[in-house]
């Protein structure tokens, strides 16, 4: 076991080019607390490292990775040195890093489930940009049936029940009607936008919901209270940030290790190959459609009804699109996705701790997630590869 | 997408005449196939419109009892569409004239409260309008410019900047200026996804959608506290500066001290000529027709389809930064953080138009008509709300627009269903000949 992980390591000069890229990163980190170093040369001295590192694998031919190292030391050094200037109460106000990931991890959870799911449909050849919503339709229907029912699991079931509708939607037009898939998640957003903010003013009105709805639980985990950093993070989190982790694994277990998900992959990669072999494409396509409806709508009631404890009209605000996003710059596989989701989380939790410098900045800050994804799918960072018949219906013959 | 709703192929082609039946209705395959195409362009449309307005009434009705058409009736009124049902004999000045003809209605008029609300209807068919046409443009080339918000936003933001800055040009200078200031950078929004198109083969619709949020986010920087471009003499307002009282557009019916319709409109009529004439009737409106047929075919017929994504997508995004930009001179003269937001989302309608109006000028032009009346006549402004919550209705026209745009683009639903009308008549027919 030790050994196979130990083979997929980098070896040689991709090796270097990592250590390249972590020790870009040490540049930045040693001037921020816990270390706060003062002088500006360490940070400066430590990027050199790494860029030197850079050039090296670039002469060696590993031309992507050397380049990586080299952009990560100079921004290693821009920001170090940018951090030794910056005064000591703002460091330690802004960069607390039990707090930082902690709250990285409450704005990856919705992320998460949705990104998961994008990934069930884009997997099996149905393009969901529908996924922002149904992730809406979770975030109004989870708290509605909350609030009406009177319990949370009830709540939830209403939202995976309401995203499964929609995704039942989407997935008739693209794969019964052969619709263009795209426009079809256009329209589920245009409906869904509509249908939640139409049921809200009809049931709230003008007042809002009410404060009293029954949320979804934290889980206190009070053995873990005293551990250094482990203790803050993962003490006292909500219940929905367990089940995302769960839900990664088992989206990597069905999709990877299970005939379900190689059913699912082959319908997405060659359709007419998997009907040939006794493969339903379509009810694939509609169980996957559903199953990532069901899941963004998870994501979407974890928002309502494990965050904020409220719903307002288009509260998930282009979280579905960020989900998207990751799904792409996560190169269709969970890992990938799950790292981009807890990347745009982390710059999500900054974001909200950044006005302390400016206010103005941190705003700027938002934009980070989609101006790096342009960037991942521009090519630079890797060639993203979609599943070969992704957005094509199927014709059955 | 396909052209008109790639109508089921014609069956029984050289079909001999059925002796029992006598002659065949269409005299020719091509013939009826062009009827088809023609009956499928413009009958799904309508039966799309209908069915969603239907499912809006049924919405109505079973969540608030209210009557449908009243409500209906009372967002046909908010639009102001009830002005054209008073007709008397009245003139028209010609517009930068002075000769007077004859003109069945009232324009006058502008103190009403229907040729106000048709002037609102008017002024939002004007965003409606071109970023339809960017929609339509990109969608005839093969691609989905789902990007016209921020395309929007760039040319409303440049407009703002150029209206606000460089006093003492002469006015009309400084109108264009701000114009075509804000169509270029729409256009280099849009370039952006086409060029990554062309380049890299990155979906538009991804990189479009990025782009968005960027443009949102950057909006939001620039105009919100601190700002860079923020009001310089209220600091604690999120808003930009006003532009200069030149860099207005002129009025063309309606009080200047409420909102009226600036001349802008007459901008978005001649974009839908110049949209027709730029597909049809040059080379790159042929050769972009023609990837978005067939890439494959046009490249081996020796177009470049690289060069046309990005023109396409240039282009698509032209239409929409002129939108932005006419905004800002026509009628909004300023823009706050929540305009980026909230308000740019009349680019999204841009989708819903396209479609419904199969990328035509025509049709574009037609249903931006009735979508500027929906979005219009559903504002709080507008409608009357003794008869019909207008935060409700707002949310009734996505719905509608989220309807039509799963419809259209399901054509091959309606058409296969008419199609199969179709083959169950004959086999019948062919059931009693034997």
């Amino acid at each position: 076991m030790i050994d196979r992980l130990l083979a997929r390591l980098p070896h040689g000069s991709r090796a270097f080019a990592w250590t390249g890229i972590l020790i870009g990163l040490l540049a930045f980190w040693v001037a921020l607390p816990p270390l706060k170093i003062r002088e500006p040369v360490v940070p400066a001295a430590i990027g050199l490292i790494a860029i030197a590192l850079g050039v090296w694998a670039i002469t060696q031919g590993v031309k992507r990775l050397g380049w990586g190292a080299i952009v990560i030391g100079l921004l290693g050094i821009g920001l170090g040195v940018l951090a030794t200037r910056s005064s000591v109460a703002h460091l330690d106000q802004v960069v607390v890093w039990s707090a930082l990931t902690a709250a990285m991890l409450r704005y990856a959870t919705p992320l998460a489930f949705a990104a998961m799911g994008g990934i069930f449909s884009e997997r099996s050849g149905v393009v969901n940009i529908g996924l922002e919503g149904m992730m809406l339709s979770g975030a109004f229907f989870g708290i509605l049936g909350a609030d009406k029912l009177g319990s949370w699991p009830l709540g939830l079931l209403c939202a995976a029940a309401a995203g499964a509708g929609f995704a039942l939607i989407h997935a008739f037009f693209a794969i019964h009607l052969r619709a263009d898939q795209i426009v079809g998640g256009t329209a589920i957003n245009f409906l869904a936008l509509g249908l939640t903010g139409y049921l809200f003013i009809d049931v709230y009105g003008g007042e809002g919901t009410p404060p009293d709805i029954s949320d979804i639980p934290d889980v206190h985990l009070s053995f873990l209270e005293s551990w250094y950093f482990i203790g803050p993070v993962l003490g006292q989190l909500n219940l929905m940030i367990w089940l995302a982790f769960l839900t990664i694994v088992a989206t990597w277990l069905v999709l990877f290790k299970t005939p379900i998900g190689l059913r699912i992959r082959a319908v997405g990669e060659h359709p007419r190959a998997a009907d040939t072999v006794g493969i339903s494409v379509y009810k694939t396509r509609y169980v996957a459609v559903m199953l990532s409806g069901i899941l963004a709508a998870l994501g979407g009631a974890y928002l309502s009804i494990g965050f904020v404890n409220s719903f307002n009209q288009n509260m998930t605000v282009g979280r579905g699109f960020i989900a998207l996003a990751a799904v792409i710059f996560g190169n269709w596989r969970p890992w990938g996705a799950a790292a981009a989701v807890f990347l745009f989380g982390f710059s999500s939790a900054l974001a909200q701790r950044l006005p302390a410098y400016s206010e103005s900045a941190a705003v700027l800050f938002q934009a980070l997630p989609y101006v790096l994804t342009l960037i991942a799918v521009a090519g630079v960072i890797g060639r993203s590869i979609p599943p070969a018949s992704v957005g094509r219906p199927y014709q059955k013959q | 997408m396909s052209e008109p709703g790639a109508p089921t192929p014609p069956e029984g082609g050289g079909k001999v005449e059925n002796p029992r039946t006598g002659g065949d209705y269409a005299p020719s395959v091509a013939r009826r196939y062009a009827l088809a195409q023609r009956a499928g362009g413009i009958v799904v449309p309508l039966l799309t419109v209908i069915l969603a307005f239907l499912i809006g009434g049924v919405v109505v009705f079973a969540t608030t009892g209210s009557n449908p058409i009243s409500t209906y009736k009372a967002i046909f009124e908010g639009a102001g569409l009830n002005w054209f049902v008073e007709i008397g004999s009245y003139e028209l000045r010609l517009p930068f004239t002075d000769i007077h003809v004859p003109f069945p209605w009232n324009v006058d008029d502008i103190e009403s409260t229907a040729a106000f609300n048709l002037q609102q209807t008017l002024i939002n068919f004007v965003p409606l309008v071109l970023t339809g046409l960017a929609v339509g443009f990109a969608f005839r080339c093969g691609l989905f410019n789902i990007g016209g918000q921020g395309q929007y936003l760039a040319g409303a933001v440049i407009a703002v900047w150029v209206g606000s800055e460089l006093p003492g040009l002469p006015g009309l200078v400084h109108i264009l200026a701000a114009v075509v200031a804000g169509a270029l950078v729409g256009a280099l929004w849009a370039g952006i996804a086409g060029f990554l198109k062309a380049k890299v083969g990155t979906h538009e619709v991804i990189s479009t959608i990025m782009l968005n949020w960027i443009a949102i986010w950057v909006g939001v920087f620039l105009f919100g506290l601190g700002g860079p471009l923020q009001n310089d003499t209220q600091p604690f307002v999120p808003v930009s500066n006003d532009i200069l009282d030149e860099s207005k557009l002129g009025i063309l019916w309606g009080d200047p001290v409420l909102q009226a319709l600036h001349v802008g409109f007459f901008v978005a009529l001649a974009a839908l000529v110049v949209y027709w004439i730029a597909l049809n009737r040059t080379t790159l409106g042929y050769e972009v027709r023609a990837v978005g047929y067939s890439p494959e075919a046009a490249r081996y017929g020796g177009i470049s389809v690289a060069r046309n994504y990005f023109l396409a997508m240039a282009i698509s995004g032209l239409f929409a930064g002129l939108a932005g930009a006419i905004d800002i001179v026509g009628w909004a003269y300023r823009i706050n953080t929540n305009d980026v937001m909230i308000s740019s989302q009349i680019a999204f309608v841009g989708i819903a138009v396209a479609l419904l109006g199969r990328n035509k000028a025509i049709g574009i032009g037609l249903s931006a008509l009735l979508f500027a009346s929906l979005v219009t006549g559903t504002s709080t402004r507008n409608l009357d709300p003794e008869i019909f919550r207008p935060e409700l209705a707002s949310n009734l026209t996505l719905l509608i627009q989220g309807l039509v745009v799963l419809f259209v683009g399901a054509d091959v639903l309606i058409l296969s269903l008419l199609g199969l009308r179709r083959r169950r008549r004959r086999a019948a027919a062919e059931a009693v000949s034997e």
